[in-house]
């Protein structure tokens, strides 16, 4: 016998009004204007403001500073996109010649072994210092001697030490059946990582290297201290002469302009990867 | 005659484990062996040893009269000769189907991608997945993973294929297709060894079944021989227990 009754439309969504739906927002809108003015009329109306103000806010200085500031962090950001292409790669191949596995393979991994425990361990400004002026001291013919290219050569080797640990826990994410069913297909060592294993680790670690890439934007600054004229080094070079700290306001600025952005991807991007491994346990 | 494949003496141990012991079984071509026992009784270890995937402590395994550990036959040229099925499918996820059936034709055998990609949509069409030739691994349900990962296999023409409990992991409605493109292999003359617990299925497909316990192989016979009347007491109370479970 055939059920003859309609079928009973689907239930919809349960309805919001607009009142449950706008009193919320509202209520979060006047909270954080009620507790954010009070903490701005607070810090404004102390007797040291217009002092502060002018150290560190004032329009003049920022204005009068600028142009080096810009110009600096030019080379901040030019200096940032070839370390980190250098790291990127320099990390990888650390990174495999840490999961070489088999005797004849032993120097290479204790190689990578020992860089990374090396560089990994020791400040990031220890290594600035060590490049920058210890190196071209040593007047080595046929080396170059600009601050900005053994700072840059500091930042990469140091960088490359953490990254290499990146990648090497995005391959050890990869499940070992990925690893059988490329050896058991025939595929060699080298081909069952290039093809199987790699990847995999890389797409795993993405936003891990997002995040390192946001963090050395903003470590390429400490090139400063061997006299590299990027933004910090000329806002510090206007605040020498005038006592005045707003240039450092208007460097600080410049890196939040950049940096703010690609943190923002690294979160979507990261939450978009979460999202997609949980549909793949469904 | 050198059959397909000789495994004599066969023995392994994990740790202390001893999850071999003296294993010895024959493989003629076109030969189909089904390996059934229970859970650690060491049927996928000895899967496993054949292409090397797991080394053995003793004894040997020859491939067509040649020793599986022998120089002349280096492991990539074994492996190019067994075909392997997991029983969690192990597409790679970042591939797409068709990329996952010709990635060894073509870096393992050299062969040409449009040769390659022309011949595994032909094995795709005949195992009704021509459609998804272009798809991803997770968008397919378990049973279509699992067809392609036996397409992935056979792309390669091995001499011999090993099927590691292919439909345990499979909703039961998925086990009959996956089953069934076992079937057609068979026909085709495929030399398989098959690990499974699907005893109707052993039955159906087996020439011989082996039944494992405790790393050996405690009785040997045809399908129908062991099933009905098997001789080993172990062997009648492991069947027992599967019909008591309503899997016979």
């Amino acid at each position: 016998m055939t059920d003859e009754r309609p079928t009973p439309a689907p239930a919809g969504r349960r309805r919001v009004s607009a009142r449950e739906r706008w009193i919320p927002v509202l209520a979060s809108v006047v909270s954080t204007g009620v507790v954010f003015g009070l903490v701005a009329w607070w810090v404004a109306s102390s007797d040291y403001w217009p002092t502060v103000q002018e150290q560190f806010f004032s329009r003049e200085a920022i204005r009068e500073s600028f142009p080096n500031v810009l110009r600096g962090f030019w080379l901040n950001i030019w200096v940032w996109i070839v370390a980190e292409i250098a790291i990127l790669i320099l990390s990888l191949v650390l990174a495999v010649m840490r999961s070489l596995t088999g005797p004849i393979a032993a120097p290479f991994r204790i190689a990578a072994i020992v860089y990374i425990d090396l560089l990994r361990g020791v400040p990031a400004l220890l290594l600035i210092l060590l490049f920058g002026f210890g190196i071209p001291a040593l007047q080595l013919p046929g080396l170059p001697r600009g601050a900005i290219f053994w700072g840059s050569v500091a930042m990469i080797a140091g960088y490359s030490a953490y990254t290499a640990e990146v990648y090497r826990s995005g391959m050890e994410a990869v499940h070992d059946s990925q690893r059988a069913a490329a050896r058991a297909l025939g595929l060699s060592q080298w081909q069952t990582l290039r093809h199987a294993i790699l990847p995999q680790a890389v797409r795993n670690v993405l936003p891990a290297l997002l995040n390192g890439a946001v963090s050395l934007q903003k470590d390429v600054a400490l090139l400063s201290v061997i006299g590299v004229r990027e933004a910090v080094r000329e806002a510090q070079i206007y605040t020498a002469r005038t006592f005045n700290y707003s240039s450092l306001i208007g460097a600080a600025l410049l890196f939040l302009v950049a940096s703010i952005p690609l943190a923002r991807f690294t979160d979507w991007y990261a939450r978009r990867d979460q999202e997609r491994r949980l549909q793949r346990t469904l | 005659m050198t059959r397909r494949v000789e495994i004599v003496n066969l023995t392994k141990y994990f740790g202390d484990n001893l999850v071999l012991d003296r294993v010895d079984l024959g493989v003629d071509i076109h030969e189909v062996v089904c390996l059934i026992g229970a859970s650690g009784s060491g049927k996928s270890t000895l899967l496993r040893c054949i292409n090397r995937l797991v080394e053995y402590d003793d004894g040997r395994i020859m491939l067509d009269g040649v020793d599986i550990q022998d120089e002349s036959l280096p492991q990539n040229e074994l492996r190019k000769r067994i075909g392997i099925v997991f029983q969690a499918y192990n597409l790679f996820p970042h591939m797409t189907v068709l990329d996952n059936i010709t990635l060894a034709p073509r870096k393992v055998h050299g062969l040409d991608r449009t040769e390659t990609e022309a011949r595994a949509r032909e094995l795709l069409e005949l195992f009704e997945m021509g459609s998804y030739a272009d798809s991803y691994p997770d968008r397919l349900s378990g049973g279509q993973q699992q067809r392609v990962a036996i397409v992935r296999a056979m792309a390669t023409s091995p001499d011999v294929l090993l099927l590691d409990e292919v439909t345990a992991a499979l909703d039961p409605e998925l086990i009959g297709g996956v089953l069934s493109v076992i079937r057609d292999l068979k026909t085709a003359g495929m030399t398989m060894i098959i690990v499974t617990h699907e005893m109707a299925f052993a039955r159906d497909v087996a020439d011989r079944v082996c039944f494992l316990d405790s790393g050996r192989i405690l009785e040997e016979a045809p399908p129908n021989k062991l099933f009905s009347d098997p001789e080993n007491p172990r062997t009648r109370q492991f069947l027992q227990r599967i019909i008591e479970a309503g899997r016979l």
